[in-house]
């Protein structure tokens, strides 16, 4: 190993080996997104009204709580990967960098469980008369 | 050091002007910034103010239907539709396709044209057709 230019420092020791799957994982989100929050949109498009009984009734269902919580999983993961780079391709300074990363990572999955927890609420609970 | 301050310098960092495909790419991370954000949000606490009683839900629904409210729901949908119309292109860019001048200008342009379209079909049906 050289210790000279930046490149004599890393050759021989190959990738990091994780840049592949962060890029894939993105994509692959990306791709749930792209089934999953059409039919959000249609769905809620399609509702009479959207008042607190009749949204009730509607999460309430398997066919309607399941999809919701796999799309709360596959749109956070897939912004929390984005951030991430963006957060990496701005922030360069070491300290700043791991605390934006920390805080990106605490509101995602903070976020996370405050919606999927709701779902499973409503889900579970059945609707209020 | 002795230089020609006139003398132009590559790669002409200050010399360009917008392009399509350049405001595609920026609107890409800042729309996807700003869903991962306000529109984060605005979802988690549409889903928490359900589960937490009639109460919290119509103080969300106030929000919503207020026209403070509708303003970053209809900024959110275009935001959203921008998103995926790059989104899709990059999939396309993503398997090597499309990097010709005239065909990448033509997509990036077409992103525009797709959001701006779905977002006002949208409201169209939303504010006027449903009512």
């Amino acid at each position: 190993m050289g210790t000279g230019t930046g490149l004599g420092r890393v050759r021989g020791l190959g990738s990091a080996k994780h840049g592949g799957a962060h890029w894939v994982l993105h994509r692959m989100t990306a791709v749930g997104n792209l089934l999953l929050l059409p039919w959000l949109l249609i769905s809620l498009v399609r509702l009479p009204t959207y008042d607190f009984t009749t949204i009730h009734m509607w999460l309430a269902q398997p066919l309607v709580a399941v999809p919701m919580m796999l799309l709360v999983i596959s749109v956070f993961w897939h912004f929390r990967i984005g951030l991430q780079v963006v957060i990496e391709d701005y922030v360069h300074e070491d300290g700043l960098k791991f605390a934006s990363l920390t805080a990106l990572t605490f509101y995602t999955l903070g976020a996370a469980a405050f919606a999927l927890f709701a779902i499973a609420k409503i889900a579970l609970t059945g609707t209020p008369n | 050091m002795a230089q020609n301050r006139a003398r132009p310098l590559s790669p002409h960092l200050s010399i360009w002007k917008w392009g399509a495909n350049m405001a595609a790419s920026i609107l890409h991370r800042v729309t996807g910034t700003g869903l991962a954000t306000v529109g984060v949000l605005v979802l988690t606490w549409w889903l928490v103010a359900a589960a937490s009683g009639q109460e919290s839900y119509d103080y969300f629904l106030g929000w919503a239907a207020h026209p403070l409210g509708k303003i970053v729901l209809i900024g959110l949908s275009w935001a959203f539709f921008q998103h995926l119309a790059t989104g899709v292109r990059h999939f396309v860019l993503d398997v090597g396709a499309g990097y010709e001048l005239n065909t990448n200008r033509f997509w990036a342009r077409m992103t525009f044209v797709i959001s701006i379209t779905l977002t006002a079909a949208l409201w169209g049906y939303l504010l006027f057709v449903k009512g």
